[in-house]
């Protein structure tokens, strides 16, 4: 039983992280058409920009506020880089899909060998508050806090990104976009504003997930970004691109399952049966779980 | 006219390429020794075995508009049976090559078949899922087959004493020719061939194609499974250039890679992927050696940094490209524009409809 509340949780702690980079990804998805390929580098920049400013930030003695602080540093890092991206690569190929989404793939490439470059292949242990280490008894089962922090991190996230679709008026903008753009641009109204917001929002959340990998696995290399984006793509999938409700969901089924298989089967068979769930998602409903509704 | 002096112009670049280990002459830094040792011609093998890999990929993505992000498990699948066959079976290269064909063709076949189903991105993640799976599968090691990190060395005393030992490295560079040569020729056949042109219709308008009355998914599949299979053969050419299999061959950056070539060559265009092919695979080797020169180590830290990583400068190279000369390397040489106008667009659909008459 305990065994089971330990995968159970940390599933769901994984599947959070994928969530924070699928977010990302339907949404941009969903409004511009471009599959970013990027995004694994932005999970990687948010993670190196913690763990850096982290390493020289000695001047602050308390051990959590340096994290919280660094942290901040690596979400402000990946939101700038996500608006740059938008706006200097992608808003030149303005609907030329494939090019976009080349450049990405490039640029893909470039960060992780920029870090590589800078940094090293090797990897660095990251810097976690102790409390993050220490275990909860829940049920009889000893859970890391650190899982803990991971789910309301991405629960946090997906109420946030909901609220803010809901409520406000580029929330508004982004969900009528996503919806029908050729609507929108003969309305007036800009969207490309909207597109760089997007990918902001979609460089925040995926250094989130970087600095909760980070604090995860324990350390980081430049690599672990497109490991997790190649899961973060699966689980966008099947949740139906566009659709954060279906990659919420997609993201709570890939990261147990994934658990499960590893644990009751054997190492690695569940990420065998997260790629069969997505062959035998496409071809029953090759739409996804959801429909392409921002909501 | 045209055609025949195409011919003649292939001929002696491959009759070139042929003399080459023959050659002796000094590279001046371009490659590490003479033209003919065999450091330089192994480096120039693997640059005639992906270009002939970036062939087959840009049947699928530039000549049948078909983004796969899988296509690294086809040519894994050369390298890793020929491998494990003559190595932990310890069955003999006929045997391995056999079987490996026979793998190389019902493999692309049924994973084709089934990913053809969803079009488009979708297309793109199932593929990579394929390969995904089979990068998961070589790194779980299953048996001890794979030998997981460390790979799977190639058992040298099943091979032809012709292929064994650093001297005879000038035949295994006769063979990645070899092996650039039959794809080239085949490639220029199937895309020239009834069924090559409804590849080309099928990437301008698919739906066009459909109300012709022809079956786009059976056209698709037959170019999935022979540009997959010419990527197996690939592979098998490659283990054997290189002596063993390395997991870095079933990684989705690999499949990255062989579109980066394709699309630095120039997509849709025969000689373009495999300049690509072999441009690409030049700089990722040579890059490392330049970046400890003198000249780049001297470069502020700034500059000297970054361009010591090979993949920087080729994602740079890359999205310069993309940015500026959409066409690629092959878009340098053509003096006047692909696609002139809107009537040009749809020329390989009207090429079909044509032929369709006809009969």
């Amino acid at each position: 039983m305990d065994t089971f509340v330990l995968l159970t949780i940390t599933g769901l702690a994984l599947g959070a992280m994928y969530f924070l980079i699928a977010s990302g990804l339907s949404l941009i998805y969903g409004l511009m058409g471009v599959l970013n390929f990027a995004h694994g580098a932005f999970i990687t920049v948010g993670t190196y920009a913690t763990w850096y400013s982290e390493t020289k930030l000695g001047a602050i003695g308390s051990s959590p506020l340096r994290f919280l602080v660094a942290a901040a540093i690596g979400l402000a890092a990946g939101a700038v880089l996500g608006a740059l991206v938008e706006i200097v690569l992608i808003r030149p190929l303005y609907l030329r899909h494939i090019e976009q989404a080349l450049v990405t793939v490039g640029l893909s490439f470039v960060l992780i060998a920029l870090v590589e470059a800078i940094w090293g292949p090797t990897e660095r242990i990251y810097p976690t508050p102790k409390w993050m280490y220490e275990t909860t008894t829940i049920l009889g089962a000893q859970i890391p806090n650190d899982r803990f922090v991971e789910i309301a991190a991405a629960a946090g996230v997906l109420l946030a990104l909901l609220g803010f679709l809901r409520y406000t008026r580029y929330g508004l903008i982004i969900r009528a976009g996503v919806e029908n753009r050729a609507m929108v641009t003969a309305l007036g109204i800009d969207v490309k504003k909207a597109f760089t917001l997007v990918f902001a929002i979609g460089g925040v959340a995926a250094a989130l997930a970087g600095v909760l990998a980070g604090v995860y696995y324990g350390s980081v290399d430049p690599t672990q970004g497109t490991s997790l984006l190649i899961f973060a793509f699966i689980v966008t999938v099947i949740g139906g691109l566009g659709s954060l409700t279906g990659a919420a969901a997609a993201a709570v089924v890939v990261g147990l399952v994934q658990q499960y298989a590893n644990y009751y089967a054997s190492s690695g068979t569940g990420d065998l049966a997260v790629v069969l769930l997505l062959a035998l998602t496409l071809l029953v409903r090759p739409g996804g779980l959801a429909p392409k509704v921002a909501h | 006219m045209r055609r025949a002096l195409g011919i003649l112009v292939a001929v002696a670049v491959f009759g070139l390429l042929a003399l080459v280990p023959k050659i002796s002459i000094g590279t001046h830094g371009v490659f590490s020794s003479e033209l003919n040792s065999p450091g330089t011609l192994q480096l120039l093998g693997l640059m005639l075995v992906f270009g002939g890999v970036a062939l087959t990929y840009d049947l699928l993505f530039g000549f049948t508009g078909l983004l796969s992000f899988g296509h690294a498990l086809y040519f894994a699948v050369g390298v890793y049976l020929t491998a494990i066959a003559t190595t932990r079976w310890d069955w003999s290269l006929g045997q391995a090559l056999g079987f490996t064909a026979l793998v190389g063709i019902l493999l692309p076949l049924v994973l084709g078949a089934v990913s053809l189903r969803v079009a488009g991105i979708a297309f793109a993640m199932v593929t990579l899922a394929f390969a995904e799976a089979g990068s998961i599968l070589v790194d779980k090691n299953p048996h001890g087959w794979t030998g997981g990190e460390e790979g799977v060395p190639v058992a040298y005393q099943k091979l032809p004493e012709a292929f064994v030992g650093v001297l005879n490295t000038k035949n295994l560079y006769w063979l990645a020719l070899g092996y650039l040569a039959v794809v080239f020729v085949l490639v220029n056949w199937a895309v020239d061939s009834s069924p090559g042109r409804v590849w080309q219709a099928i990437r301008e308008n698919e739906r066009r194609v459909e109300v012709l009355g022809l079956q786009p998914f059976r056209f698709k599949l037959m170019a999935f499974v022979l540009s997959a299979f010419l990527a197996t053969a690939g592979g098998v050419v490659y283990v054997l250039l290189i002596g063993g299999a390395t997991p870095q061959v079933t990684t989705p950056s690999f499949t990255l890679a062989l579109l980066l070539m394709v699309v630095i060559g120039g997509t849709g265009t025969r000689w373009g992927a495999v300049l690509g092919g072999a441009v690409y695979t030049f700089l990722d080797n040579r890059l490392l050696d330049w970046s400890d020169s003198e000249r780049i180590q001297d470069l502020p830290n700034v500059l000297s940094t970054p361009l010591s990583e090979p993949l920087f400068v080729l994602g740079t190279l890359f999205i310069l490209l993309v940015y500026f000369l959409p066409g690629g390397l092959a878009g340098l040489a053509r003096l006047r524009p692909r696609r002139s106008g809107v009537a040009l667009l749809d020329e390989p659909v009207a090429t079909v409809e044509a032929e369709l008459e006809r009969v």
